[in-house]
Parts: structure tokens; C-alpha cells; sequence
């Protein structure tokens, strides 16, 4: 199968059954995106397919052959910065997947999709709609207090 | 998870060889999967088919593709402006990344499902029909009050389905045309059917006819994001002279099925726009409802909702 991850184009020689997840970390060796829960519940597997974010453990990598796959190894953007600036993190295991998460999910604010908690004329990334629109990445250290303003600084850039 | 082949699908057909299943987002089928519990021998990717489009129908209304993304579809402005509880109920669905691989159809075709269904190990009727239920003794919490049977107690999960039935909604398969409200089953004695259709029978579309009525979506769960509902209400409601001329409303998370309240709705129409006639139809409705022992606190829960949401719309 043909892969393109990060710009570059991979041909493959897998099984049906390897998830885009797997292709990644085990045949890829982008080793970023992380396998936590592997049923799309904690979004450590976060990586942005088409520019879109999803969870990488519940799809098919041969489902996504010449789709465009964008993982941590290949995210340049301010949330990067401004996680480290702000302490957005203690053990580090969902980080990659929170800023991919981050990345999707502004680039869903800045085309005005709302959220759950929107309410007309009201900021899109206040506190509230921050933390519902990034309720998909869960962080056992509990990190969320500075994720918050590190998302919603880099928002601002 | 068991070997499978792949290929996509190249038309809109539809026909399937036993065996095997569509494949769209994934995000069920795969879990499924991966859990032992689908175990298909080919998946046909339907993702290719170009049936991601959401198109204003001539007589109004709103024809969504299959394949529309949850996510898209919330965001349409045309279902931000007349159809509020059709994007509240997919906001209030899922996480942020499940919703942009989700799709119409395949939301509507999830699995009507249980933790022992989940469970490849454990008896379910679901899974593995004549096994049995241990829902009916063991974890029911957030299991259904209304139409099950003895041999299945599951509820089926979707918010966005709620909405839809609420709003009239028809399913265009590669077959026939089938309203929403009679889609999904009850589970009777053959809960290893969540729905009508047939085996290779694909959705091509779902369409929603014309509103003109303010309405909204409420739902209730344990943790405030990314959480199934315990119990959720779809209504639309007007209001005319103090009285409800019309009245849509569904509820979620309390059957096998996205449930529609006609009892309600008609229990409804035409009495004072009240506190007291909310709370008196949703009591007509579940007046049928038969509780476990663990979950009777879902009947003043969805009574309250239902006054709520009904307020809400009509003050």
C-alpha cells in the first residue's frame, strides 16, 4: 500500500488489518503518535489526516492510501511553542497527540465549525470552548489547567 | 482481529457476498473488530463514492450524503439555521476526532450495544445469539426502559439519530426508501438485528424534510464532554394562544432504538404551552416503560429533561 506521511511517499508491504497507528510506529518508525487506550477513547493516537484530526488507531491504513497524513514529526506550529512556554505537560505521553488535536482543532475554530458549548457572538476559545473542543485528548498527569492558555496563546499568533 | 480482504466500493449499488461489510469512518466497525466481536471476511470501502455532499431538496429540506462527516454536517450552516437539534445532537456526540471520520450512515448503522456486547468473552444475544443477557442482572445502569425484551436491554448510542427521527428524517438505500423512525429494531427475540435492512442493502442518503419549527437537543450524561448520554431528549415545539400547535420528540439513550415519543407528542398538541402538560405527555410516554433495577432513575430524568427542553423552546 502507498503511504503519504509527512510530505513523503512510503510503498508498503503490510496486512489489512495494520491501523494507520500501527503503520506509523511499527513500519514508519514515527514513533510520536502514541498508542494509549487503541479504541479512540484517550487521543493519543492524534495524528491530522488531510489537515483534519483524528484517531489513528480506528482507521485502516489501507483505507488512507494517498490520503495526506500529517504526525508530530512533522508539525511545525506555535502550540509546539507554547506548550513548553506554559508547562502544558508532566510525562509527556499525550503531548504528541494533544498538539495535533490543538493544530486540528484551531484550524476547525478559524473556519467557525462551532462546539458544543458555543453560543452565537460569544469567544470560540474561551476557557469552556477550549476545554469541550479538546475533550477527545485525555492527560493522566492532569496538565489541562496549562494546556488551556498554551492552546489559546498560540491561537493568538 | 481476524484476516480480512479490502476493496473499495465503485458504485452505489450496493450487494455484499456473506460475510462480508461496508466499510465508511470505521470508527465502530474497526473497534468491533479489533474487539473480536465484528468479524467480517471483506470490508468494501464506501468512502470513495462521493456521497459527502449536503444538497437543498426541491421541495425543501435537505438531502445529507452518506458519507457527510459528522463533523461537516454539524458546521452546515443550512443545519445550523433550521435544523438546531440536528447539529447540537452531533456536537453533543463523540470527541472532536471522531466526529470528523464519522459518517451519516455509518452513525446511523453503530452498533445498538452493551459493555457485554463489547465483550467477545461474555454471554450476549447480541454477540452470540441464545447465550443470553447478564445485563439483565448485572451492570443495566445506562441500559434501556423502553421496548426491550428479555434477550437484549442494550441502547443505541447515537445523538445524531435522535435528532433525525425527531425531524421526520428518510433513508435512502440502494434499495428503497425507509423513514428513520422505522429503521432500527426493537431487539424481540432476535437482538442480533439492530436493523430492517439487508445484508449488502447500502444508505446512499438521509433526507430531512422541512421544519419551520424552533427546536433543540439536551443531553444528559455522567461527565460534561465525550461521554454517552444516559438520557437525552430531540424536540421542536410551537406555540400559539398559550397552546402547542405542533411538536416533535425523540429521545435517546433509553431504547434499542432512537425512541420517538408520538404518545407524548400527542398527549401534547393542543394543551397549554405548561410545565404541568410537559411533564403529563412525557409521563404518557413512559407510562410503558419497564425499568431495571438499577436504572428507574432514567424515568424522572427524561420527565425533567423533556419539561426543560420544551420550556426552553416555547418561553
Amino acid at each position: 500500500m502507498n503511504l503519504v506521511v509527512n510530505g513523503v511517499e512510503h510503498d508498503l508491504d503490510v496486512d489489512p488489518r495494520t491501523t494507520l497507528l500501527d503503520a506509523l510506529r511499527e513500519h514508519l518508525g514515527l514513533t510520536g503518535a502514541k498508542k494509549g487506550c487503541d479504541h479512540g477513547q484517550c487521543g493519543a493516537c492524534t495524528v491530522l489526516l488531510d489537515g483534519r484530526r483524528v484517531n489513528s488507531c480506528l482507521i485502516l491504513a489501507i483505507a488512507q492510501q494517498d490520503t495526506p497524513i500529517t504526525t508530530i514529526e512533522g508539525v511545525d506550529h506555535p502550540v509546539q511553542r507554547e506548550f513548553a512556554a506554559h508547562d502544558g505537560f508532566q510525562c509527556g505521553y499525550c503531548t504528541p497527540g494533544q498538539i495535533c488535536s490543538a493544530v486540528g482543532m484551531l484550524d476547525e475554530v478559524s473556519r467557525g465549525w462551532p462546539s458544543a458549548v458555543s453560543r452565537d457572538g460569544a469567544d470560540p476559545l474561551s476557557d469552556a470552548e477550549i476545554r469541550e473542543r479538546m475533550s477527545g485528548n485525555l492527560c493522566r498527569c492532569g496538565a489541562y489547567a496549562n494546556m488551556v492558555p498554551a492552546i489559546r496563546e498560540a491561537a493568538a499568533q | 482481529m481476524k484476516t480480512f480482504t479490502y476493496r473499495t466500493a465503485t458504485d452505489v449499488s450496493g450487494g455484499l457476498e456473506p460475510g462480508a461489510a461496508f466499510l465508511a469512518g470505521g470508527t465502530n466497525l474497526v473497534d468491533l473488530m479489533k474487539l473480536g466481536v465484528a468479524t467480517p471476511d471483506a470490508l468494501v470501502d464506501v468512502t470513495r463514492l462521493g456521497l459527502d455532499e449536503v444538497t437543498e431538496l426541491p421541495e425543501g429540506g435537505l438531502r445529507i450524503g452518506a458519507g457527510v462527516r459528522n463533523s461537516d454536517l454539524a458546521a452546515h450552516p443550512l443545519v445550523r439555521r433550521d435544523y438546531p437539534v440536528l447539529s447540537q445532537a452531533l456536537l453533543a456526540g463523540a470527541s472532536g476526532q471522531l466526529r470528523n471520520m464519522a459518517t451519516t450512515g455509518g452513525n446511523l448503522l453503530q452498533r445498538t450495544r452493551c459493555r457485554y456486547f463489547m465483550d467477545a468473552a461474555k454471554p450476549c444475544n447480541k454477540h452470540a445469539p441464545g447465550s443470553g443477557c447478564p445485563a439483565r442482572e448485572g451492570d443495566h445502569r445506562n441500559l434501556a426502559i423502553l421496548g426491550a425484551s428479555e434477550h437484549c436491554v442494550a441502547t443505541h448510542p447515537s445523538d445524531m439519530a435522535v435528532a433525525l427521527v425527531a425531524l421526520d428524517a428518510v433513508v435512502n438505500t440502494s434499495e428503497r426508501s425507509i423513514p428513520l423512525r422505522e429503521l432500527h429494531r426493537l431487539p424481540g427475540d432476535d437482538p442480533a438485528r439492530d436493523t430492517v435492512l439487508r445484508h449488502g442493502e447500502l444508505i446512499t442518503s438521509v433526507d430531512v424534510p422541512p421544519l419551520g419549527l424552533p427546536s433543540a437537543y439536551r443531553k444528559v450524561r455522567d461527565r460534561a464532554s465525550y461521554a454517552f448520554a444516559v438520557a437525552s431528549v430531540a424536540a421542536a415545539a410551537r406555540v400559539a394562544d398559550g397552546r402547542v400547535i405542533d411538536v416533535r420528540l425523540a429521545f435517546g439513550a433509553v431504547a434499542h432504538k432512537p425512541w420517538r415519543a408520538l404518545i407524548a407528542e400527542e398527549a401534547l398538541r393542543g394543551k397549554p404551552a405548561t410545565k404541568e402538560s410537559f411533564l403529563a405527555a412525557a409521563d404518557a410516554e413512559l407510562a410503558a416503560a419497564e425499568p431495571l433495577r438499577d436504572n428507574a432513575f432514567k424515568l424522572p430524568l427524561i420527565r425533567n429533561v423533556v419539561a426543560a427542553v420544551l420550556e426552553g423552546l416555547t418561553s
